[in-house]
């Protein structure tokens, strides 16, 4: 039996033997997902971001306890940072996770970012594309502590929460407008601290100023604009701003049933599917500027990469002029 | 493709709260370019084999302080070959008599370390068990 085949059969071993195959990118944990990728499409993926300490790994937990009570399966990948000095890394997610184990219907995977800046790893996409055809229904992804620029989560997941919490010193600080703009819903952790008014009322005003009534977005490219409101059935979704505490369960219900809401809003708007073909249009994309380069390497005669190099280091040809020779043989 | 990563789980098992070690450990594999797996405090060897297992590390570090080693360590060497990962390597540090060392390396513990222990001895021979 393959690995995939025991994946699909629910052996968990294996399962985190081909996690471990598509985080090293090898070529049997490629050929492993290209066997997978039919049964894939099916879990809803959640993202949970927001800066380091604001109660992720213990919303991450009480969401799956709640999930699980829901009769779902879930599993959870937890990335934290790598050393960009010696590569290492302490993923420490699990320790904020201690119900979930002894539950079979739970599988919590760590990993590190090896080098990535986006707050997530290279890999974490095709990680929960295995998790996705192994039959789990809800695919938590934790990001690194993240500040403002790590907002690759936006792009990989369905609902992206975004959590912050009062007393962080310079409250709003933390919460810059890129990370606040990917928010699906906005939840307010630690709301047994004092401070919590002062948070969600600063949330409040920075929300309002980034969901005006039109709501510009990218499509395929090119820019599109719809103007709010639109009909009833595909009205825009504004982010709630909701209040939880992590440590004891408080307002997590209320936070599970507006991620329900929002899955059932992105299906009825159609943003379900347009996400999904995003997604995999950006993997895609990235696979074929890989293939590419492989390619060229190949074909390019022995040095010529190094060579032009040399030269634009001289300062005898610009990197333009350099790429042009390469690609075309001369300069357009 | 870069070199493949050691992935290390480092966890406390019985109930003492003796935690400097086992971060220190943690650290230390870490600066060395090791992928550590920190799951803390008062795990039972039913937990800290699990999460071996979800983890698919390659070593399990145990930190014991409380004298329960002889109990606690055999019982996770015994699920991991449970559950079928009799290869992966397991250390432990803290408090541990020389009259148990050769009873628990019977049994299949890799290393095991006192205070004052140097974490460059740690690190080469957790280097070293992955690679043979
Ligand atoms: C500091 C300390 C404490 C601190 C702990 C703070 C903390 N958060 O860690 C406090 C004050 C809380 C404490 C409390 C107690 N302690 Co105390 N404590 C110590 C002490 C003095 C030093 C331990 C330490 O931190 N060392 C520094 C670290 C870096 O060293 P280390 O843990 O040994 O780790 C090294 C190696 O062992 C190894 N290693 C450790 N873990 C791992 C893991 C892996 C994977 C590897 C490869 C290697 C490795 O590498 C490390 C680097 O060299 C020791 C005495 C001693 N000399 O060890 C007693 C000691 C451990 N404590 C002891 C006792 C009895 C207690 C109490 C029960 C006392 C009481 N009656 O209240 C309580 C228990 C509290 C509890 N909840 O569990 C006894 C244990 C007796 C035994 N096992 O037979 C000791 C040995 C003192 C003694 N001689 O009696 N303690
Ligand atoms: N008072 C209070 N403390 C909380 C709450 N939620 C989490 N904490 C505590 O905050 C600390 C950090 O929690 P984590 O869940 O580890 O936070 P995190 O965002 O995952 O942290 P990183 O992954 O390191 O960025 C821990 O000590 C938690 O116990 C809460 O609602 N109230
Ligand atoms: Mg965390």
């Amino acid at each position: 039996m393959t690995l995939s085949q025991s994946v699909r059969k629910g052996d968990r071993l294996a399962l985190a033997r081909l996690l471990t195959q598509v985080e090293n990118d090898t070529l049997e944990g490629r050929a492993a997902l290209a066997e997978l990728f039919p049964q894939t499409g099916r879990a809803h993926l959640i993202g949970v971001t927001g800066a380091p300490g604001t109660g992720k790994s213990s919303l991450v937990n009480q969401l799956a306890l709640h999930f699980r009570r829901e009769g779902k399966r879930v599993a959870i990948l937890a990335v934290d940072p790598s050393s960009p000095f010696t590569g290492g890394a302490v993923l420490g997610d699990r320790v904020r996770m201690r119900d979930l184990s002894g539950d079979a219907g739970v599988f919590i995977r760590s990993m590190a970012t090896r080098g990535s800046l986006g707050g997530l790893a290279q890999t974490t996409a095709a990680m929960s594309q295995v998790f996705d055809a192994a039959g789990f229904d809800v695919i938590l992804i934790e990001t690194v502590g993240a500040g403002q620029s790590e907002v690759d989560i936006a792009r990989l997941a369905h609902t992206t929460i975004v959590v912050e919490a009062p007393g962080l010193g310079d409250d709003i600080q933390a919460i810059k407008a890129g990370i606040l703009e990917i928010a699906d819903v906005l939840v307010v952790n630690k709301a047994d601290r004092p401070g919590v008014e002062n948070t969600e009322r600063a949330l409040k005003s920075m929300l309002e100023l980034a969901h005006p009534t039109r709501h510009v977005f990218l499509h395929h490219g090119r820019e599109m604009v719809v103007d709010a409101p639109v009909k009833a059935e595909t009205k825009m979704w504004i982010p709630p701003i909701l209040r939880t505490v992590a440590t004891e369960g408080t307002g997590i219900t209320e936070l599970a049933a507006h991620v329900a809401a929002h899955a059932a809003h992105l299906r009825l708007s159609g943003d379900w599917a347009a996400r999904e073909r995003a997604r995999l249009e950006a993997e895609m994309e990235a696979l074929l500027v890989e293939a590419l380069m492989t390619r060229f390497r190949a074909e390019v005669p022995n040095g010529g990469f190094e060579s032009a190099v040399q030269k634009v280091h001289e300062r005898t040809l610009s990197p333009w002029e350099a790429v042009q020779l390469l690609v075309n043989g001369r300069q357009e | 493709m870069t070199e493949k990563k050691i992935r290390v789980l480092v966890a406390k098992p019985g109930l003492d709260g003796h935690d400097r070690g086992a971060k220190v450990v943690a650290r230390a594999l870490r600066d060395a370019g090791m992928e550590v797996i920190y799951t803390g405090l008062r795990q039972t060897p039913e937990m800290i084999a699990e999460a071996a297992l979800q983890e698919d590390v390659d070593v399990v570090g145990l930190s014991i302080l409380s004298g329960a080693h002889m109990a606690l360590a055999p019982r996770v060497l015994e699920l991991l070959k449970a559950n079928g990962q009799e290869r992966v390597k397991v250390f432990l540090g803290g408090i541990v008599p020389d009259e148990d060392v050769p009873a628990l390396k019977k049994m299949g513990v890799s290393g095991i370390y006192g205070p004052g222990a140097s974490t460059e001895d740690i690190i080469r021979e957790v280097r070293e068990s992955v690679k043979g």
